[in-house]
């Protein structure tokens, strides 16, 4: 933000309200002052979470849960960026079901478990099925509108070049959308993150990150709770910086952004 | 301003073609829906759907319609409406306030921003479990659940919008010898007005799909415990109805804030 400040000393003052909590923290537990039940000390979350690690499975629901997250993904995606460019290339097709589809937007996404439910049971079909439409729904409205967005003097020369259809894509429309694109892929990763966890929530049959964080709740073991739920923010954050790099790697093409 | 001169200009001039071209847009949209509703009506009739998989649409009506007169359903709209109200209230004043301190002082957002963006990293539904252990499954789980989805945008936004203020106003201010209270009402709040009014759109969608998480796990009445109930009991009408409530209300909220924030934006171009 600016030069007037050192690094080391932001870096310094950004560390030391953690630091205080973990001392409170680590001290309330010690002495006694808050139940250990609710706040468990900090070696017995370590302990909890080595326990998981090498006792139990703990990586395999971790790649449990991200298998989960990339077959929904890949399969949300690329349904979507097929779906959009259809229904943007095609306006009478847009003009038909965009709005069905901005209405069914309306309906918040968890909201879809209990249906996907019955109609897919509870194992991984219907956690897919789910963590699919998450990652569809900011896929297809990016992709639509980066489509739908090309520049009318792109367009115009394609007309001029009498490009055929498979031209006007891959030249103009795919090219010019492809930032847009990029921004529903990225927004699809974080929302498919989401789903994921919401999905092993809701439909807690076999292994996974979420079903970890709900058996830690049942059994009232706030260290096995802690350590998943610090697990889930930390492979959100993981996604979300893997998908950011991506995305300027892939775009670096594009002119540096007004800013 | 040149679109809205052409509109103009179109509207007085072909008054009747622009009608006519919205209500054929209208029956377009309307086709899919109709061709699906149809579709629905068919299968069920022909019995090519189980009742268990989609119940007919008849079936479905009448239970609008029983619930609709028994106030069953505006009962829980009211009850998960009032929750997010009241949690978004707190979020968004918490978030306004933070915000606006993170962003009028370096100071604060060096000791704060850090450790806040960790807890907004943790999704709002992994916070549901733990908090279930600290607070229990009653009405405070709700209302934490839904403050917290409606701080962290709000929270962000606003500090966007005070970092981008843009410094020629600063200056002004300064040549005008502002105090800072003046700086802050007549220059700095102004100007992040629109960022704000993005923090309060996606804090009430946030707030309103926090609440149907929560509820979906932890609740004895509102649209998600109707959700979890009719799922529970196989009543599929009571889901799909639940759900339409769920869509029609978020609808109804964000095109009634998108409408706020317009009229604000007219304001704030009238003024430029």
């Amino acid at each position: 933000m600016s030069g007037t400040t050192s690094t080391a000393l932001r870096i310094r003052r950004g560390i030391t309200l953690p630091l205080l909590l973990l001392v409170v923290w680590e001290f309330s537990s010690r002495t006694g002052l808050v139940d250990p039940r609710f706040l468990p000390p900090l070696e017995s979350v370590i302990a909890t979470a080595r326990r998981e690690l090498f006792g139990n499975d703990l990586i395999f629901d971790l790649l449990s849960s991200l298998a989960r997250n990339l077959c929904g993904f890949l399969l949300g995606a690329a349904v979507g960026i097929a779906f959009a460019t259809v229904l943007a290339l095609s306006p009478l097709a847009g003009r038909l079901v965009m709005p069905t589809f901005n209405g069914f937007k309306q309906i918040s996404l968890l909201a879809w478990i209990p249906l996907i439910s019955v109609w897919f049971g509870f194992g991984e079909q219907a956690k897919i099925v789910f963590v699919a439409l998450a990652c569809f729904i900011p896929v297809v409205l990016n992709t639509y509108d980066g489509m739908r967005d090309a520049p009318a003097d792109l367009i115009e020369v394609g007309r001029a070049l009498q490009f055929n259809a498979r031209q006007r894509f891959w030249r103009i429309y795919l090219p010019s959308a492809m930032p847009a694109i990029a921004t529903g892929i990225h927004l699809g990763l974080i929302y498919s993150w989401l789903a994921t966890v919401g999905a092993e929530y809701f439909l807690a049959v076999g292994p996974g990150i979420g079903g970890l964080v709900i058996a830690g709740r049942e059994r009232f073991d706030m260290a096995m709770v802690m350590v998943g739920v610090i697990i889930l923010g930390l492979v959100g954050f993981s996604l979300n910086r893997l998908a950011a790099t991506v995305e300027n790697h892939l775009l670096r093409w594009r002119p540096p952004r007004a800013a | 301003m040149a679109v809205l001169t052409v509109t103009e200009v179109h509207a007085a001039g072909g008054a009747p073609r622009v009608w006519r071209k919205r209500t054929m847009r209208g029956l377009t949209a309307l086709l899919l829906p109709a061709a699906l509703l149809l579709l629905w009506w068919t299968a069920s009739d022909r019995g090519w759907l189980a009742e268990q998989i989609l119940p007919h649409p008849v079936y479905v009506f009448e239970a609008l319609r029983d619930m609709l007169a028994s106030g069953d359903l505006v009962y829980h709209v009211g009850v998960s409406l009032r929750r997010v109200l009241i949690g978004f209230a707190i979020g968004a004043c918490l978030g306004l306030a933070l915000g606006i301190a993170m962003g009028l002082s370096e100071r604060v957002e060096d000791y704060v921003k850090p450790l806040f963006l960790a807890f907004a990293q943790i999704p709002t539904l992994g916070w549901i479990p733990l908090l279930m252990l600290l607070v229990g499954i009653g009405e405070t789980l709700k209302i934490i659940v839904i403050t917290k989805g409606a701080l962290v945008p709000m929270t962000l936004n606003t500090f966007a919008g005070i970092r981008n203020v843009s410094p020629r106003y600063l200056e002004v201010a300064d040549a005008l010898r502002f105090t800072r209270w003046q700086r802050l009402r007549l220059v700095i709040l102004p100007a992040a007005i629109p960022f704000v009014f993005t923090g309060i759109r996606y804090g009430l969608t946030h707030a309103w799909t926090s609440l149907v998480g929560v509820e979906l796990l932890a609740s004895s009445e509102g649209l998600g415990y109707l959700l979890v109930w009719g799922r529970q009991m196989f009543w599929l009408d009571t889901v799909i109805i639940a759900m339409l409530a769920i869509g029609v209300v978020g609808f109804i909220m964000d095109g009634g804030l998108n409408r706020t924030e317009r009229l604000i934006q007219r304001w704030k171009r009238s003024e430029i």
